[in-house]
């Protein structure tokens, strides 16, 4: 694997502009002044109750993210390129959505097989015809990017369904803003902190055409069980918007209704942090106990809008991830400004013949999965792992893509023995209205805090940074 | 507001009134029990702790015997019962969690420090010392709660739901103490008892912190009728059942007044407000004190499943 390249230090080991005052500062600051920050942050995030709940682990059922006080830097320019290839990626998103459940062009003109939308399990045939709503399937995107070199930005996924983490965006700016102001003064930092009124403008300017003026939007959460459950209240609160349950929501005569202290109230906007599978027990999972019976029904009605639309994931699952930069050829003519992750399928028997033999150097990860579950990290796992892996390759390997062992950038971050390089990815957030498209300047820098890690999930020890994105 | 958060907000409320009760009751029976015989009688003060928490059945059916160990337990830090301090904190900071957004950040940060504090208490208090240490502690935190509520909440629906939570639990909750010692408060020519009682006569006051406003208000030594009168008819009392049952009926008059609309749970609250201000202990005892306070048990419970039905379903 290649040396990682240092977002501070670059390739050369000079100071890059952006972190000139960054640098400095770190040279002044003394380790118990950082290190007594950091005790802060963590109480503050404790007090105000962000937590995140990780699955299977009961003993930890609500734990803090760990918050690392050193700010992730981007320049101006980096960030231009940036927004430009995250519309470009979203626009084409929506367009391959639009097609896939109306006229299918991308499949006639053979750019994506057909099996891989029409086998995929998050294909949603209830869609197939389907208007929705001013032709938005994603309405919010959170678009994965890593680094790895001064001039390279991948494209490493596509989160289309119900992307999470853009509290902790908001809530790092708040607690940086708090713990380090004369850190701020020394830079021109583009604020995030209007997110939730972009956010809100969103998704009123998505309501169907047959509500009111003024349409109701609601956020629609699994419950406090749910590990996200944080966010979803957070959200809510920022937008001024009530948190609905399942059981909060009926349909009567095609329209969505909230139970309320006065009565039903009509809602047309739902931003919904729940999956498809349990959204309308009568459509899909009979069994679920969290979604709204006949809300679908409603849906198909063009009574109110879903954010996102139902079916998104089939443009999000990484089998079709590898096809997108064609894809987006494929409807905007243009070249992709964002790159792809250099990507083997599986499913075809060249790429897997290559993948087989070089097991010990890849990223073998499952089509459908998440969160740096169920991934084979070559360079890092023992003999045995891989053998079990390559079997359950050669069984299913349609079912797999690999990707080469990325040596994702590094950004100083405050570990035991003070501050060291630690690798990091990106998490921007693309909004999608009727009239515009809006992206917040910054994003969610996650660290992999082991040394040496790659794994930057927060289910799996990963923590965050906040991101500044400078004004020039 | 949503159904379920207005539920939330009352029941939030609820819980940590009553876990408050809970460490009162379990304060003045170990006072009781502290006293030598010759004081109190022989009756079992746990026993009868355990009924005023009302929660006999499922008390016995995990205990065989009623003493300071099990009784405890069961009402301060069991899981296995649902309406323990322990359990109750536990409830009201779920309640919290998923109504989040409708509390101030006070009243979250005094429910959250509460349960994060109520894991470094374990399951058995190291001795008396400890045990009263927590009991001060769950009333300081209901204090506290009640207190961001009070200071911090806007006044509108969100405050009045919460309201009626605290005043439908405390109504509950004094009724329960009276319910269980009516024999004590008989008038002097029909009373049983004796000197022995004097004890058991302060101890029904301080279980509802009334001991000095008692003193204030009928400026005499205690006695059994007298403290009938302050916890059923006396509006300045706050634990009273009169005090409770105008805030009941004001709260609600002040959310049919902001949604423009009345409904069933006024007009019970209000029926249930007009007996007691028409009622004089004469009248009660006459008619049964025992027999009043079941009655008015009955109708609290009635006017919580008309307010559940009207507004938080």
């Amino acid at each position: 694997m290649a040396l990682a390249f240092d977002e501070m230090k670059g390739a050369d080991g000079q100071v890059r502009p952006a972190y000139v005052e960054l640098a400095t500062w770190l040279g002044e600051v003394r380790p118990d002044v950082l290190d007594y920050r950091r005790r802060e942050a963590e109480l503050l995030f404790r007090r105000i109750g962000i937590t995140f709940a990780v699955y299977g682990e009961a003993e930890a059922q609500e734990r803090l993210i760990p918050f690392d006080v050193i700010p992730r830097i981007l320049a101006a320019a980096e960030w231009d390129t940036l927004r430009r290839g995250l519309e470009q990626r979203v626009k084409t998103l929506n367009l391959y959505l639009k097609d896939i459940y109306g006229r299918r062009e991308v499949l006639r003109a053979g750019i994506v097989p057909d099996d891989l939308v029409f086998q995929n399990p998050v294909f949603r045939p209830e869609m197939n015809g389907q208007k929705v709503p001013h032709d938005i399937y994603v309405h919010i995107a959170g678009i994965d990017i890593v680094r790895v070199d001064a001039d390279t930005f991948y494209v490493l996924e596509d989160n289309a369904r119900t992307p999470s983490g853009v509290s902790y965006m908001l809530e790092n700016r708040e607690i940086m803003l708090r713990l380090f102001p004369e850190l701020f003064s020394r830079h021109r930092v583009a604020p995030v902190e209007n997110y939730p009124d972009e956010l809100l403008a969103t998704l009123k300017s998505v309501a169907p055409d047959t509500a009111p003026g003024d349409p109701t939007v609601a956020l629609l959460t699994p419950g406090v069980y749910n590990s996200a459950y944080y966010e979803h209240s957070f959200l809510a609160d920022k937008l001024g918007i009530d948190l609905v349950e399942g059981s909060d929501l009926f349909v009567k005569s095609g329209i969505v209704y909230m139970r309320t202290t006065q009565g039903p109230k009509r809602v047309d906007v739902i931003y919904r942090r729940l999956d498809d599978d349990f959204l309308d027990p009568l459509e899909f999972r009979p069994d679920s106990a969290l979604g709204v019976a006949g809300l679908m029904s409603a849906y198909q009605a063009g009574n109110v809008t879903l954010a996102n639309a139902v079916g998104t994931g089939v443009a999000d699952d990484k089998a079709i991830y590898s096809y997108m930069p064609e894809i987006v050829k494929f409807y905007l003519g243009e070249e992709p400004i964002l790159k792809n992750v250099p990507t083997w399928r599986c499913r075809e028997a060249e790429h897997l013949a290559y993948v087989l033999d070089h097991l010990d150097e890849l990223v073998v990860k499952e089509v459908h999965g998440s969160g740096g579950y169920g991934m084979l990290i070559g360079p890092a796992a023992d003999k045995a792992q891989i053998a079990a892996f390559r079997t359950k390759l050669k069984l299913d390997p349609k079912n797999f893509i690999a990707q080469p062992t990325l040596a994702l950038s590094t950004c100083p971050t405050c570990v035991e023995a003070g501050v060291a390089p630690r690798h990091v990815d990106l998490r921007p957030f693309v909004l999608t209205g009727r009239d515009k498209i809006r992206i917040v300047p910054g994003g969610l820098t996650r660290v992999a805090l082991k040394q040496g890690s790659l794994v930057v999930n927060s289910s799996q020890g990963g923590g965050t940074k906040d991101t500044w994105v400078l004004d020039r | 507001m949503l159904s379920r958060t207005a539920d939330n907000l009352y029941w939030l409320a609820r819980y940590v009134e009553r876990a408050e009760y809970l460490a009162r009751i379990l304060e003045t029976t170990q006072r009781l029990t502290a006293l030598p015989l010759a004081y109190v009688g022989e009756s079992n003060e746990w026993v009868t702790a355990v009924a005023t928490a009302g929660c006999s059945n499922a008390f016995f059916a995990i205990h065989d015997e009623a003493n300071e160990d099990t009784v405890t337990d069961f009402l301060a830090f069991s899981t296995a019962n649902p309406s323990s301090i322990r359990s109750c904190f536990e409830a009201a900071r779920h309640n919290a969690r998923s109504v989040r957004t409708a509390l101030t950040v006070e009243m979250w940060e005094a429910i959250n420090g509460t349960w994060l504090e109520l894991r470094r208490y374990g399951n058995q208090p190291a001795s008396r010392e400890e045990l009263t240490r927590f009991l001060q502690w769950v009333q300081g935190s209901s204090l506290r709660f009640d207190g961001s509520a009070y200071r911090t909440m806007l006044r509108n629906d969100a405050y009045w739901f919460s309201r009626l939570g605290v005043y439908t639990e405390r109504a509950d909750n004094t009724a329960r103490i009276l319910d269980v010692k009516y024999h004590l408060l008989l008038p002097a020519d029909e009373h049983v008892g004796g000197p022995l009682d004097y004890f058991q006569w302060s101890a029904i006051l301080r279980s509802v912190s009334a001991l000095t406003a008692y003193h204030w208000v009928y400026r005499e030594s205690v006695k059994p009728w007298l403290i009938a009168d302050l916890l059923i008819l006396n509006e300045q009392m706050p634990r009273s059942l009169a005090s409770c049952c105008e805030n009941l009926e004001q709260n609600l008059d002040r959310i049919a007044n902001a949604y423009g609309r009345q409904g069933p749970a006024q007009r019970q609250a209000r029926t249930i407000r007009t007996r007691l201000k028409n009622s004089r202990m004469d009248d009660i005892f006459r008619g049964g004190l025992h027999e009043f306070i079941g009655s008015f048990i009955a109708d609290n419970n009635r006017l919580g499943a008309a307010i559940t039905q009207q507004y938080l379903s």
